[in-house]
């Protein structure tokens, strides 16, 4: 089957792809550098944009298998097989996923995105994905993940494997937009060689059952960094246990944990972060702030540094709180309304700007927290 | 109304009728009465504790001021129940003596907001020269107020308040603690905002220096909740330069009518 066929994209039924759409899949290409669009237990779509082939490779992690024999040494690297029950399942079964591969010097101003979709009730989805940032390449990658309001129960258990190779920057965003019977386990884990970069974020805006994820990244190279920004919105009974680690033992290797974490409606949002400083010269800092929307939800920070040499310097900082009324009356003395102006404060609060995303892509972005908030 | 300005009259912006606010169950103004004018700028003197903050909030109707009794009439509108929002829209504006902090969000959103505008906007010509004659260029990108100096505030407060062009500014201490570039700035904004668009002016301050760059006719003396003595901004604030709020209490020149 040809999945570069724009047809194909025609038989996806018109509300699962406008779903998509409102996750953060771009509907325009040429905006794109290459598209995968994994439904259910297949890839149906996979393209590269013409003006970057030769610079990026797209495609199943199936397909990727088949095509490339090295690949076993990037499958199943960073994360254990049987790290836990989930693993194990995708280690057993998968039904594919995205291989992505940005080629050495390549500069990709275009992000490549994937969307995995489930649209069948009570599906549980086994994903698997590669990333390869070769050596001195520059990226950007959006990936939205989201379950189609019919199907209910389902589950996704999603594998990433990131490899940032030396000089090479990776900016990745993933974008959840689940429904409230979806159970969700990513296991992620990245590899950061010499002056690699790596910027993580995460962005969870729509009600789900149950996720629980806390993504790695090993800083091992010289200079290497890696930076996680998570903006969490816990509502309707959500329950989100979301963290991020660093282990920082590359020699001044540096990394910088940001979170955003928002509750309401009787949801609870944890919110994670571990650094460890293995080396002399390493410096992190852990960030969250956590704003509570009402009385019936709860956020609960748990923030850990692990300090192995003297020379490392690890900082955090947490802090919950309610919108300060001060404020919102500020903002209603500039004629805002009491609604407008609490949901100018949450966007601020949620502060888009620190993803470091291109300037499109925070529109995108910016449309979504438009939409909940 | 309309009768009264064809009749040559100059219109009354705001009055205010017998006056009772609480702050956390105290008493802090009791039944004060009186009247504004458009196009002028009124001058409040008084100690702290005075009720002059208290004053300028029950007018802009921020909650925790509560209005016991009495009335608030704006353009022949009573709004003495309406919320912050409404009056805001109405045309009354207020500058903070201590603005809060707001992480998140910009201040060039704010200005943008104040503007009636969305984030995609960019600003006019005017706007632009207006920003930079308040030294704030480099200040756009700063969340609000966070790790701004006094003067940097202060003139943050009143170019929001410009661009909300609105009828009467209430301005808290807008000259206290700022440096004389500032000070020269701020004071000679207000004056252009009162003689070129008509805006009215009420400022309460401590100090004579933005006296020389507001051409403002009238003054009083707030003494415990209560208007103590009209009389020109100059001559009140060298009477209590030279002796002080007691000085007032005991002042054979008392003027105890105006206003109105």
């Amino acid at each position: 089957m040809d999945l570069t066929d724009e047809s194909l994209l025609m038989r996806v039924p018109h509300k699962i792809l406008e779903e998509a759409y409102r996750a953060g899949l771009e509907s325009d290409e040429k905006a794109r550098s290459g598209t995968l669009i994994h439904v259910d237990q297949a890839t149906i779509y996979s393209k590269i944009n013409e003006a970057f082939q030769g610079k990026v490779e797209i495609m199943d992690t199936k397909d990727a298998i088949k095509k490339y024999s090295w690949l076993e040494n990037y499958r199943w690297r960073l994360i254990n097989q049987d790290r836990d029950e989930f693993t194990k399942k995708v280690a057993e079964e998968f039904s594919g996923g995205y291989f992505m591969r940005i080629l050495p010097g390549a500069e990709v101003i275009f992000p490549l995105q994937a969307c995995l979709m489930i649209t069948k009730s009570g599906f549980e989805q086994r994903i698997h994905n590669i990333i390869i940032a070769e050596e001195g390449s520059k990226s950007h990658i959006i990936s939205s993940c989201t379950q189609h309001f019919e199907a209910d129960k389902a589950s996704h258990i999603g594998i990433s494997e990131f490899y940032v190779r030396k000089g090479a920057t990776l900016n990745f965003t993933m974008i959840h937009s689940w429904s409230e019977e979806t159970l969700v386990r990513p296991r992620s884990a990245a590899v950061i060689e010499d002056g690699g970069e790596f910027v993580s974020n995460y962005l969870c805006l729509r009600p789900v059952k149950d996720i629980q994820m806390y993504p790695v990244a090993f800083c091992n190279g010289e200079g290497a960094k890696v930076i996680f920004n998570s903006i969490i919105y816990g509502i309707k009974n959500s329950l989100l246990d979301v963290g991020s680690r660093a282990v920082l033992s590359g020699k001044g290797s540096r990394a910088e944990l940001i979170s955003r974490a928002l509750s309401k409606g009787g949801s609870k949002v944890i919110v994670r972060g571990m650094i460890e400083g293995n080396s002399s010269e390493c410096k992190g800092h852990l960030e969250c702030k956590g704003l509570m929307l009402d009385d019936e939800s709860i956020i609960q920070s748990i923030p850990e540094l692990i300090v192995r040499k003297s020379g490392a310097e690890i900082t955090h900082e947490a802090a919950v709180g309610k919108i300060s009324e001060k404020e919102i009356l500020y903002l209603m003395t500039r004629r805002l309304s009491y609604d407008k102006a609490i949901s100018t404060i949450i966007r601020g609060f949620m502060d888009i700007g620190i993803m470091g995303l291109p300037k499109p892509l925070i529109e995108e972005v910016n449309k979504i927290v438009d939409i909940i908030t | 109304m309309a009768l009264q300005s064809l009749l040559g009259e100059e219109m009354s912006l705001l009055e205010v009728k017998d006056l009772t606010v609480k702050v956390e169950d105290k008493v802090i103004l009791s039944g004060i009465s009186f009247i504004l004018k458009e196009r002028e700028s009124y001058i409040m003197f008084g100690p702290n504790g005075s009720g002059k903050t208290t004053l300028l909030n029950a007018i802009m109707g921020m909650p925790h001021y509560e209005v016991v009794s009495g009335e608030i009439i704006f353009l022949g509108e009573d709004i003495t129940d309406k919320s912050v929002d409404e009056r805001a829209r109405l045309g009354i504006s207020i500058g903070f003596q201590h603005p809060p902090e707001i992480t998140g969000i910009k201040l060039a959103d704010l200005l943008r907001l104040c503007l009636g505008k969305d984030q995609n906007y960019d600003f006019s010509e005017e706007e632009w020269q207006l920003i930079k004659a308040f030294m704030l260029t480099d200040f756009l990108d700063r969340d609000v107020n966070v790790g701004f100096s006094g003067g940097e505030r202060k003139r943050a407060e009143i170019l929001q308040m410009i661009l909300l062009k609105p009828k009467i500014l209430l301005l808290d201490e807008p000259d206290s603690g700022i440096d004389v570039e500032s000070l020269k700035l701020i004071g000679s904004e207000i004056q252009r905002d009162v003689e070129n668009t008509g805006s009215t002016a009420l400022i309460v301050t401590h100090q004579g220096g933005i006296l020389n760059y507001i051409k403002a006719k009238h003054a009083c003396v707030l003494l415990a909740g209560r208007f103590y003595c009209f009389r020109g901004p100059k001559r009140i604030y060298k009477s209590i330069e030279a002796k002080g709020y007691e000085g007032c209490v005991n002042c054979p020149d008392r003027v105890i009518e105006g206003w109105t």
